[in-house]
């Protein structure tokens, strides 16, 4: 297990390094672009049928958590937190997935804080300034980028492992701009931010799912059936994400006057 | 006459041989040659030797569009050459890459300023440090490693920031600052890495008369100290005020060079650059009477 | 003759622009102007001078509607415009110079100017006209793209574009900004000639004694406020104006 965790964090860092060298130079939206591309190029080699050996094709790969879960220390049975009842499976998850997302938001704040941190927030605003006080900009775009790869490996891996299925399915562009939304949503360049924005955005997207689901089934919408509930769950987070962009951009954690200096 | 003599002697040490646009000097921090730029159809930057007198205050002068901000950025690697060479210390740095230009000794500010405004006034100064163990990325994570550096980098920016009467504002965001004030920031900060030559694209643009008394007297100070200055200028007053020599650049070519009595007294140089009425009381004349005069 | 200028210069009665003690600023919370007054009579060249962070560009941002005014009143000819926006105010010939990106790159210098009649585009050759007498190079050159033109050639644009609105109030930010000597004397005799053709000026200027030689009245500002004031001569010549504002490197 610890194998393919180590591989999967290496295969982020070179990934990163490898899409890093020829993109780094392009601009902000640019680089976007070819981002999300590049992971489009990623999925669909996935789901091929020529790695099938490796990586499933296109039914992908599951029941690959034994290890993982043998290292839970929870005893067998359930546990109820108010009205959720989870086994020990799902808790010891939780508790890995918390504890990991508690870890890097330490070294992001110790990080940030330090003169590292200093010089990207420089790198961020004006490239050419931090070159001309005799920094390399690009090596610091390119340990960002392997940072953000990284961090978002470790999420990847904990989320396969508690479903235990990895399909190439599951990372389709939705996923994410959804990812987008809850960085906005939290603020971004925040670390606080990522974290509570994650939160309460799935939380409103599982809370839209049963309300609406609820008020169909009490006949309160007689105009929707419960597939089209479904759909029009995205159609709220798309409205949603407007309504942020225009009235609160800088999310629940971001600095306002930050975003006004750029504007 | 006492001030000639020694301005005299003063000169006799800059120039070596008969001085002429491109001319050698006696001792030289810099030596370009063959530097050329187009851009399209335009030729902003055509040099065939320049050399830049080492410890002395050098102004480089001339119209908008001449070409000194593209040199600038030729010479410290923001810009590509079409072709040339320099050589700077003894290194070539033609095709260096602008960082290493900076950590080799030689920094430049901006025309239009670059103070960072999502940092503090001190984090920017503190942003000019080298050698900083913190700014590498696993370093950062160990505080013991960069902290005693850090702490004598703050020092260091702390009395460079009295000097430039900036100490009051070191707390506040750079965006604050009005556009003076950002620009004394961005000099203060380049000299936070003891720089050997110092290039400053129009220092004193919009800083406020009274302070540029007191700041030229902080560039006279770098010069006792050993640093050599290169500065774009169109004050002159100023240039007349500190510079030890005067290269004057028009269409990209270096026109003119010598010290700053002589050069301002070029009759080409007045045409193109000074203007006729330097020291005349604008309310007493009228566009009619330029034209006709010209 | 100075006091003459003087009691204009109480009397709000007949001026063009009057601001009223205002207080303004960009951030909420924070004010550039604390209790700012100014006052412009028809046909005078006022000019605000002082040191960086006092507010002159606010100050001009601001009658121009391009800044919140917290507090107090601004009237042009008698008629409230605090807070009101910029395109109305061209509609009542006031016109605004900015300090930077004042051109349209990518147009020519002629569609530069078209832009500045686009409320009144029939006046565009009467206005062509005038504004080619002054700045004649404008004329020959109209077909040149404004992003290929040097610095000073801009700020020519630049005024020009505002000049085709034929203004009554022409509001110039630092006019001098970045140009040569002989192109900042070039510049100023030619806000003088505006003026004598009519147009009142208000100018923010760095270059305060250039500004000071061709002004009727100007402002000192500082620290948001107007600090000192009297006519272009008296301000000249003042000792403490000039150990506080001017310098005297023109003297060494």
């Amino acid at each position: 297990m610890w194998g393919s965790f180590g591989f999967g964090i290496l295969c982020a860092a070179v990934f990163a390094l490898v899409l890093g060298i020829p993109t780094l130079r392009l601009r902000a939206d640019y680089l976007a672009i070819v981002t999300i591309a590049a992971a489009q190029a990623l999925y669909y080699a996935f789901g091929t049928s020529q790695f099938a050996a490796v990586t499933g094709g296109s039914n992908g790969l599951s029941e690959f958590g034994g290890d993982f879960y043998a290292l839970n220390p929870i005893p067998k049975g359930r546990y109820n937190l108010g009205i959720i009842s989870l086994s020990e499976k799902e808790v010891w998850v939780r508790v890995v997935a918390w504890g990991l997302v508690l870890i890097c938001a330490i070294l992001m704040y110790v990080l940030t804080k330090s003169p590292w941190g200093r010089t990207l927030k420089g790198i961020r605003e004006d490239e050419d300034a931090v070159r001309s006080l005799g920094k390399n900009v690009f090596v610091y775009k390119m340990q960002s980028l392997v940072l953000g790869g990284v961090i978002g490996a470790l999420g990847g891996i904990v989320f396969t492992l508690s479903s235990q299925t990895n399909q190439p399915s599951t990372w389709v562009s939705n996923f994410t701009f959804m990812t987008w939304t809850v960085l906005l949503l939290g603020g971004a360049a925040t670390i606080l931010g990522p974290v509570v924005g994650s939160a309460v955005f799935f939380m409103f997207l599982m809370l839209t799912q049963t309300v609406l689901e609820g008020l169909v089934n009490i006949g309160a919408l007689p105009f929707l059936s419960i597939a089209q509930v479904g759909q029009i769950r995205y159609l709220l987070v798309g409205l949603f994400l407007m309504l942020l962009v225009i009235f609160r951009p800088q999310g629940f954690f971001g600095n306002k006057k930050e975003m006004q200096f750029n504007g | 006459m006492a001030k000639k003599a020694t301005a005299e002697a003063h000169l006799e040490a800059i120039a070596k041989g008969a001085i002429e646009p491109g001319c050698a000097k006696v001792d030289p921090i810099l030596v370009a040659d063959n530097v050329t730029r187009t851009f399209g159809g335009l030729t902003a930057v055509n040099v065939a030797h320049v050399e830049i007198p080492r410890g002395k205050i050098t102004a480089l002068i001339g119209p908008n569009g001449a070409g000194k901000t593209t040199l600038f950025n030729l010479l410290t690697g923001f810009d590509k050459p079409n072709t040339g060479s320099w050589n700077f210390e003894g290194r070539q740095l033609a095709g260096v890459a602008p960082h290493k230009v900076a950590r080799w000794g030689m920094v430049r500010t901006f025309q239009l300023t670059k103070a960072l405004s999502l940092l503090t006034v001190l984090d920017n100064m503190r942003l000019g440090a080298q050698d900083n163990p913190g700014e590498g990325f696993f370093r950062a994570f160990v505080k013991p490693v960069w902290a005693a550096k850090e702490k004598e980098i703050t020092e260091r920016a702390e009395a460079l920031l009295k000097r430039f009467k900036l100490d009051a504002k070191s707390e506040d965001y750079a965006a604050a600052l009005s556009g003076g004030q950002r620009k004394l920031l961005e000099m203060a900060r380049a000299l936070m890495r003891d720089p050997k030559l110092v290039m400053l694209d129009e220092p004193m643009a919009g800083v406020n008369p009274a302070l540029t008394q007191s700041l030229l007297e902080h560039i006279k100070g770098l010069k006792e100290h050993g640093t050599t200055v290169l500065f774009v200028e169109h004050d002159m007053h100023m240039v007349r005020h500190i510079s030890d020599w005067v290269i004057v650049m028009a269409e990209g070519k270096i026109v003119a060079e010598g010290p700053p009595g002589d050069v301002m007294k070029n009759q080409a140089v007045i045409d193109a650059y000074l203007g006729a009425h330097a020291d005349v009381d604008l309310g007493t004349v009228s566009i009619d009477t330029v034209r006709e005069s010209k | 003759m100075s006091e003459n200028l003087l009691s204009k210069a109480v009397s709000k009665q007949d001026a063009v622009v009057f601001v009223d003690n205002i207080d303004a600023g960009y951030l909420p919370g924070i004010n550039i102007l604390n209790g700012c007054s100014l006052t412009a009579h028809e046909g005078e060249l006022i000019g605000i001078i002082g040191p960086n962070g006092a507010g002159k560009s606010t100050l001009l941002k601001a009658i121009f509607g391009l800044v919140n005014v917290r507090s107090g009143k601004i009237f042009l000819k008698g008629e409230d415009i605090t807070n009101l926006k910029a395109n109305k105010l061209v509609s009542k010939k006031v016109a605004f110079v900015p300090q930077t990106n004042n051109v349209f790159p990518s147009l020519s210098i002629q569609e530069n100017l078209e832009m500045g009649v686009f409320q009144n585009p029939k006046d565009f050759d009467e206005r062509f006209e005038f504004v080619t007498s002054i700045f004649p190079d404008l004329g020959k050159r109209r077909a040149q793209k404004a992003g290929s033109l040097s610095g000073g050639e801009r700020q020519m644009v630049a005024m020009g574009r505002a000049l085709m609105v034929n203004p009554s109030v022409l509001l110039l930010d630092e006019p001098s900004a970045g140009l040569s000597p002989v192109r900042q004397d070039e510049a100023f005799l030619r806000v003088k000639q505006v003026n004598k053709a009519g147009v009142t000026v208000v100018m923010v200027e760095q270059n305060a004694r250039r500004c000071l030689q061709i002004c009727d009245r100007a402002y000192v500002l500082d620290q948001g406020k107007d600090s000192y004031t009297g006519t272009g001569r008296e301000l000249l010549n003042d000792p403490k104006m000039v150990e506080l504002y001017l310098g005297n490197l023109a003297e060494l």
